[in-house]
């Protein structure tokens, strides 16, 4: 009897911690599932563009819950949540661009809006936004790259003059005009869209990208004599010494202006008819 | 389940009433579609009464209101959210655990639609058995999603979760959702009976946890008048919960239902003949609760 029930005690047990195991390793399976789904979600598709001030994407999928007040309180409807089946992260706010691009409100209402965090409340200039950078991607198709004046992304950006500048060169192809050629500087542009939304392309030739994608980066150790130099004050290096030219008595050489300049007394020739080159000396060990 | 009435209620109605015997239902219908219609007069006239949705929401521009759950899930992440998250998520975790936690399953939730719906159906044409899976698989699942989320640190969840999915999507554009709708509606009414909500559902079996100690209770208030028609077990969404308050005076347990998965739904009320139950406080509960405190409470 004893032994009947220590066996049914036992089997109990047995048959719980199997189902336990079951359960956990299915459970397993299902957090592996979303794990990998969650990964494979996270990467942001380049066209769209988060709002201003949002957290770097890794951290941003942490602490944007979905709930969507930023685009409550974003005036020009610019904001829309990722519904399922886009490839954006679902429930997550982003705008594209080319359709709403962001209005940069001097309020940031967006921003104020959102309750985590995920955008940062530490943005109070909207000049200060980095929600991208506007590129002019396709120079091939761009019209002021073929000496037409366009000039629309120029002078529809909102940091005038600032984000995107015009440079001039010569045409080549008539030889008498200049090309406007816009340039994008990253430490003005916010990455707000206007300019991709109003080029006049079917296709725009300016687009905003995602950070990470639209910069490079130099090489850490790398330094630039001349930026290294400014910072200094001075060059690092050997120190420049002014150049010395070994000329007989009563001449001289400006580099860059007259030349060589005979300074001998009147009447005389100090230039020798043949130059002796034992007599001069050489000076400060020079190569 | 064997043994179950055809048509509970039934007797109710005839005996009570259709207000009487449909009362809770009622009302907790119109809490469902007030809450859905409070986040939607926004869009659709321009009344902005409450701006977001379940997440995170503000009413009249001033009350805060966060999931709790989601918030706890942002911490787990690692990132600290601001002040109005947490006080938002502060005052929904004390209503919750004031109204009885799961109260947000059968009054506030819009899958409880869903999943009644399949349920409903599934008992009108008697469609038996279908998979059979532990009622704590949910507390399993429960914890996979947090762990999930502290290690991806990322709130994967959100990516699948049919509960906000449905919800944003019919505040903000349901896009495909409806697919998840449709989903858990087969799932409930082919694969196993009330499978999301009962089964496995992480979200209510976070809020059955707050369940665990709310004031706000069902009671068998008048248990000795029960005569065994099955028709409160027939209704009941978690059947488990009915039984040790009802039929337990013997072993010591007291009339209220005191498990945290009761979702104080009120259906069993409603369709008592007798009017055995009623909503009471936990701690009207005259017979012996320490002795109910560990096998009943857990859920």
């Amino acid at each position: 009897m004893a032994d009947l029930k220590t066996k049914g005690t036992n089997s109990g047990r047995r048959q719980f911690l199997a189902d336990t195991l079951r359960t956990a390793c299915g459970v397993g399976v299902v957090a592996l599932g979303l794990g990998l789904y969650s990964r494979n979600t996270s990467a942001l598709p380049a066209e769209a563009v988060r709002p201003p001030g949002a957290l770097p994407e890794d951290e941003f999928l942490g602490a944007c819950i979905r709930c969507g007040l930023c685009v409550r309180d974003c005036p020009y409807d610019t904001l829309k949540l990722a519904k399922p089946g886009e490839s954006v992260a679902l429930g997550t706010p982003y705008f594209t661009a080319r359709q709403i691009p962001c209005e940069m409100c001097p309020d940031i209402p967006c921003v104020k809006a959102c309750p985590t965090g995920a955008l940062d409340h530490a943005l109070e200039k909207i000049e200060n936004a980095r929600m991208g950078l506007a590129v002019l991607i396709d120079q091939e198709s761009c019209i002021a790259f073929q000496g037409l004046r366009c000039e629309v992304c120029f002078n529809v950006c909102p940091v005038r003059n600032k984000a995107i500048t015009l440079e001039f060169r010569h045409n080549e192809r008539t030889m008498k005009h200049a090309i406007f050629i816009p340039i994008v500087h990253s430490d003005h542009c916010t990455g707000c869209g206007k300019c991709e939304k109003s080029c006049i392309l079917d296709e725009a030739a300016i687009k905003v990208l995602p950070m990470q994608l639209a910069k490079g980066l130099l090489g850490r150790h790398y330094r630039l004599g001349w930026e290294e130099k400014k910072k200094k004050g001075g060059a690092l290096v050997t120190p420049d010494l002014p150049h010395e030219y070994n000329l007989p008595e009563g001449l001289r050489y400006e580099h860059g202006g007259r030349g060589l300049i005979n300074e001998g007394p009147p009447g005389g020739d100090a230039v020798p008819s043949e130059p002796v080159l034992e007599v001069i000396p050489l000076k400060g060990g020079g190569i | 389940m064997a043994g179950l009435p055809r048509s509970p209620g039934a007797e109710a109605r005839a005996k009570k009433g259709w207000w009487g015997a449909n009362r809770w239902l009622v009302l907790r219908r119109m809490s469902q579609l007030g809450v859905l219609l409070l986040f939607l007069v926004g869009p659709i006239y321009g009344w902005w009464v409450v701006k977001g949705n379940m997440a995170s929401s503000l009413t009249l521009d001033v009350l805060p209101l966060s999931d709790p759950f989601l918030i706890l899930q942002v911490m787990a992440t690692g990132h600290w959210p601001l002040t109005s998250a947490l006080i938002g998520a502060g005052i929904v975790l004390a209503f919750y655990l004031l109204a009885g936690g799961r109260a947000f399953c059968s009054w506030v939730c819009p899958i409880n639609l869903v999943t009644d719906a399949a349920e409903w159906l599934r008992y009108r044409f008697n469609l038996k058995g279908g998979a059979r899976f532990s009622r704590d698989l949910r507390y399993w699942l429960l914890g996979a999603v947090l762990v999930v989320t502290a290690v991806t640190g990322t709130l994967a969840w959100e990516l699948v979760n049919p509960v906000s999915m449905v919800f944003r999507g019919l505040v903000f554009g349901m896009g495909l959702a409806w697919g998840m709708v449709a989903a858990i509606f087969l799932l409930d009414l082919f694969v196993s009976r009330r499978a999301w909500c009962g089964h496995l559902c992480p979200v209510g079996a976070f809020y059955s946890l707050l369940g665990v100690i709310s004031p706000l209770r069902v009671s068998a208030a008048q248990r000795e008048r029960c005569d065994d028609c099955m028709d409160c077990f027939a209704v009941c969404p978690e059947q488990q919960v009915i039984k040790p308050a009802l039929k337990g005076a013997d072993k010591g347990f007291g009339p209220v239902i005191l498990s945290g998965n009761c979702t104080n739904c009120g259906r069993c009320i409603d369709v008592c003949a007798r009017d055995v139950f009623k909503f009471d406080w936990r701690f009207h509960n005259p017979t012996t609760p320490r002795v109910a405190a560990k096998s009943e409470v857990l859920p």
